[in-house]
Parts: structure tokens; C-alpha cells; sequence
């Protein structure tokens, strides 16, 4: 059932990288134009159209690589009938009548029980009406299908690669590249990760009551892993517009969740400095050298107007908050280093981790000076947490270098670099140990 | 669904005992409830046996078949409709406190 050829890149993903797809519509009838544009409408329809049908076929089988299967079939054939017929008046329906339509040809010649057909029989029926099923149902199932991708019964990485798979439909072989793994090890792992789902019966439903509250951290902690694997500088920067998309629509299905609201500002306000981070080279730009007119000023607004509403603010409103004065700062001299460190107190409280330390340090060596900062750099290295974690040599590199000792800031930076595995971050310290 | 749930100990257990439920509790809803089947029990490690037959020869020694520091000493077989279950029941177990437990489903060969 599983053809990796016949698995369709979504445009917005990696723009006609798919040979098999840009094959199948050169061979088509209907201008080039035409077919850009057909191409280009199912691109648009399937950014929300995929994870709905995948999460309604999923609910209706409990098959995913089946649901998967079919889902993918649909936007195929729309590849192949669209750039000749015109694109559908209602696209969506279209894509979710011909994926069941797929579906009850599988299942007919599987010879599942009749229960089964029947369900896949009443969608038919919903679909076919041409009008969206009931919002309140459809969104359940997308949130479902998050709920069960992020299970805490599944490998942490498995957790991750589902989610881009399932949700985002990216293709194994960009989720493998990412994760270092080759396509045939990624494809091995998804496997196993949906044979545990239906084999240690992980239900595919939205938790309820204290379940709810403990599930929620983990689903939000694999969209920031997410976005970070996107956002890191030798990442792969689809996957942080794929978390934030995915985010968005968290915050839209559970807007009573006030910490799924923070992680969308927080992810939203560090992207925003996505064009300015960078030089010509490729090159890290360290926050205080870089050209503030190029950060991403609508998306702070939004995350600033998200920010505003907290009440209860969690680890993702602190660390949200803290990006906040960094972003609405016109200059890194004026930016408001006093309430930064009020922040990270706060932070250290709800999530005293040795990273959280190490930055709390940071922020009191600009507020209050570096001896501050060192007094509390040795306080967070005191507990071994941070033994091995590079930045901690970089960070005392730069209290250091302020309190004037040049020599040994760039020994420091020097031995930072040696211990960074990516080669920009590498580059940036290096520069730094040049500077003094 | 079945889920064989294996009690075992563990080195670091929960640091307050007085948190920790009352396992007749625990017996007593699971049975009223219909999610045990059955359990028990079973004697320390040092009562146990291993059995293997190699070649066609029977070879029995003394205790268990590995050395570990989490070792098995009871088990409740329960029948839950799905995992999420299964871990609620688990978490209100005392030995998921001062020990831990692993829910084990029954394979399913009709799939």
C-alpha cells in the first residue's frame, strides 16, 4: 500500500522537488499556466484540507497509514484533474469525497466488517451534501490526531516525526534529513510508532479534566522541539512555519489554554527575527547587531496582543514575555534589562532548569553588571547541570570580556567553539574570540 | 482490551510513603469495577526458578533469568478500553509509587 513515489511533496513544503509529481503534470493536458495554478490551488486547499481528512479517515478506520495513503491519493489525483477539469467550486469536499471514495474501495476488497463501511458510508453521505462537516466535529478530529501524535506513551522523536508526518503531511524523506537518519531508518520508525498506537490501544481522543491538564505540557513541548528544529541555525526552517501553523491552530481549537496561547507569541517572536539573523555569508548576527528594521513587525504585534490577555502565566508567558522586551526594544541599549531579569526570576520559579540559570545570569549581567552576572553564572554551574553545555563558556566569555579581561574572554570563546557541533554558531564565537 | 500490568520495584522510589495509596483500596474498586481480572502476589526473587531445554536437555537453575534492579513481584492482569485507562488505573496503584509498573497489552492476532 505504501509507494514512497507516491507520496506528494505539498508545494508550500519543497516547491516541485517531487520528480514523480512535476512528472505526472508535465505529462497532463492544460497550459503550463493553467497547471501552475491548479498546482498552486491544491497547494492552498491542502494546507487545512490534509490534516482534516487524515484525522476523519483515521477516527472512521483506525488505520493511519492507510488514512495517510488515501489522503495522499486525493491530492494526487487533484494534481492530475484539476489543470484539466478547473478547480472544483468547493475543493476541500472534492479532496475529502475522493479520499473516502479511495477508502471504500480499499475497505470493499479488504472485506472488513460491515460496521466499519457503514461509517465511512455516513461521511460519504456528510461529504456529499458539498457543504463542510459541522466545524465543532472536524476540529475534534484534528485535535485528536495531536493529542495521539504527541502521546506520552511514544518515543519523544517518534512524537515529533508523527506529528510532521501525519499533521503536516511533510515527506519522510525532509523528516529523516532533519533527524540525521536515513529515509528507510525515519520510515522504520514511523512504522513502529503507529503499530504501538494500535497495539498498546493509544485511544485517539482529546483528554478531559486533570488528564487534559497533564497532557497538555507534552503536546506543547513537541510544537516548541518543533520550532526549534526549524529555527536552529543549521535546522530545517519549514518545520518552524509547520509548528507555528500548528500552534495557531491549538490556540484557535483550545482557546481557553492560556499556555498554548504563550507558546504561539513566544515561537511567533523569535521567527520574527528570521530575516535580520543572518549576514550575507550566512553568518550568525548576535540580537544587539542586528538591523531591528528587518524583524518581522506584525508578527510581534500579534504575539504582543496574545501576551496581553495572560493571566497565569506559565514557563511559555515568561520566556514569552522576556522575547517580548527584547522585541519591542527600538535598540539593544534601551532595552529594558531590569524587567528582563524580573522575568527570568519568574521563570526560575516555574521551571528551574540549569539553561534557565544560565540565561537568569546573563540577564542580571546586563542589568545589574557582569560581576553580578558571574556571581550568578557560578551559582547555576554549582549543581554539574550545565557541565558540558558549551554556551556556558560563552556566557562567561562575555561577563568577562566586559569586565574588561580581553585575553581570557576570547580563551573562553575560543573553547566555546570548540565544543558547538553546529558550524554558523561555531563561526559566530570564533568572530567573537576575534573582537575580544 | 487485556493488559498484563507487572509490578515492580525500583531503586528510587516516591520520597513520601504517606502519599501513598492503600493497595486494599485500590483491589477492592478494580475489582467492583470490572477492570481486574485477577493478580497476585508472588514470592521474593531468591524463590525463584529458571527452565530451559537446550538441545533436547533439560536444564534448571536458581533464580531469575536476569539480574536486575527492577524486579517483578506481582501482577494484575486488567481489561480496560484503552491505554489512557490502563495508565489511571496504574498511577492509583501504590507500587506506582514506591516502585513501578509496566503495562504490558495482550498481542492481538486477529488484527
Amino acid at each position: 500500500m505504501t509507494d514512497p513515489a507516491a507520496e506528494i511533496a505539498l508545494p508550500r513544503m519543497t516547491t516541485d522537488a517531487d520528480g514523480a509529481t512535476a512528472k505526472r503534470r508535465a505529462d497532463n493536458g492544460g497550459t503550463a499556466a493553467g497547471r501552475a495554478a491548479a498546482a498552486q490551488a491544491v497547494a492552498a486547499t491542502a494546507v487545512e484540507a490534509y490534516p482534516r481528512i487524515v484525522a476523519a479517515l483515521i477516527r472512521i478506520t483506525g488505520d493511519w497509514t492507510l488514512a495517510e495513503d488515501c489522503t495522499q491519493e486525493a491530492l494526487a489525483r487533484a494534481l492530475d484533474r484539476w489543470p484539466v477539469d478547473g478547480v472544483p467550486t468547493n475543493p476541500a469536499g472534492w479532496l475529502m469525497a475522493v479520499a473516502r471514495n479511495r477508502l471504500l474501495d480499499v475497505l470493499r476488497r479488504a472485506s472488513v466488517e460491515r460496521r466499519k463501511l457503514r461509517d465511512v458510508a455516513v461521511l460519504a453521505l456528510t461529504a456529499a451534501t458539498a457543504e463542510p462537516v459541522p466545524d465543532e466535529e472536524v476540529v475534534d478530529d484534528r485535535l485528536r490526531l495531536i493529542f495521539t501524535c504527541c502521546h506520552p506513551a511514544l518515543a519523544p522523536q517518534a512524537r515529533i516525526a508523527l506529528t510532521l508526518r501525519t499533521i503536516c503531511a511533510v515527506p519522510t524523506a525532509d523528516i529523516a534529513r532533519a533527524f540525521l537518519v536515513s529515509e528507510s531508518t525515519m520510515t522504520r520508525r514511523l512504522t513502529r510508532a503507529k503499530a504501538k498506537i494500535a497495539d498498546a490501544g493509544i485511544p485517539y481522543r482529546v483528554p478531559r479534566g486533570r488528564a487534559l491538564t497533564e497532557r497538555l505540557p507534552g503536546v506543547l513541548g513537541v510544537l516548541y522541539l518543533l520550532f526549534t528544529q526549524g529555527y536552529d541555525a543549521d535546522g530545517e526552517p519549514a518545520f518552524a512555519e509547520e509548528a507555528i501553523r500548528l500552534a495557531r491552530l491549538l490556540v484557535r481549537l483550545m482557546p481557553e489554554q492560556q499556555e498554548a496561547r504563550a507558546l504561539l507569541a513566544l515561537c511567533l517572536l523569535q521567527h520574527s527575527r528570521r530575516a535580520a539573523r543572518r549576514d550575507l555569508d550566512g553568518n550568525l548576527i548576535p540580537l544587539d547587531r542586528q538591523d531591528r528594521t528587518r524583524w518581522d513587525h506584525a508578527a510581534i504585534v500579534e504575539a504582543d496582543r496574545l501576551l496581553a490577555g495572560l493571566t497565569q502565566p506559565g514557563p511559555y508567558a515568561w520566556q514569552a514575555r522576556i522575547a517580548a522586551c527584547h522585541a519591542t526594544a527600538s535598540s539593544a541599549e534601551v532595552t529594558d534589562w531590569r524587567r528582563i531579569v524580573d522575568c527570568y526570576d519568574h521563570l526560575a520559579q516555574v521551571q528551574p532548569t540549569p539553561v534557565v540559570a544560565l540565561n537568569r545570569a546573563v540577564a542580571y549581567g546586563y542589568a545589574y553588571g557582569p560581576a553580578a552576572g558571574l556571581a550568578l553564572l557560578a551559582e547555576a554551574r554549582a549543581g554539574g547541570g550545565l557541565d558540558g553545555y558549551p554556551l556556558t563558556l560563552a556566557v562567561e566569555a562575555d561577563l568577562v570580556a566586559r569586565q574588561g579581561d580581553r585575553e581570557r574572554a576570547a580563551a573562553l570563546f575560543r573553547a566555546a567553539a570548540d565544543r558547538v557541533h553546529g558550524a554558523a554558531e561555531r563561526r559566530a564565537l570564533l568572530e567573537r574570540a576575534r573582537r575580544g | 482490551m487485556k493488559y498484563m500490568m507487572l509490578v515492580c520495584t525500583d531503586p528510587e522510589p516516591d520520597p513520601e510513603p504517606s502519599n501513598h495509596p492503600d493497595v486494599e483500596v485500590w483491589v477492592a474498586e478494580n475489582d467492583a469495577a470490572g477492570r481486574r481480572l485477577q493478580g497476585a502476589q508472588l514470592a521474593p526473587a531468591s524463590a525463584a526458578t529458571t527452565v530451559r531445554v537446550r538441545n533436547g536437555q533439560l536444564l534448571v537453575s536458581d533464580g531469575p533469568f536476569a539480574e536486575v534492579k527492577e524486579m517483578i513481584v506481582g501482577f494484575d492482569l486488567l481489561e480496560c478500553t484503552d491505554l489512557d485507562e490502563a495508565i489511571e488505573v496504574a498511577r492509583a496503584h501504590p507500587m506506582a509509587w514506591a516502585g513501578r509498573i509496566e503495562l504490558r497489552p495482550f498481542a492481538d492476532f486477529e488484527q
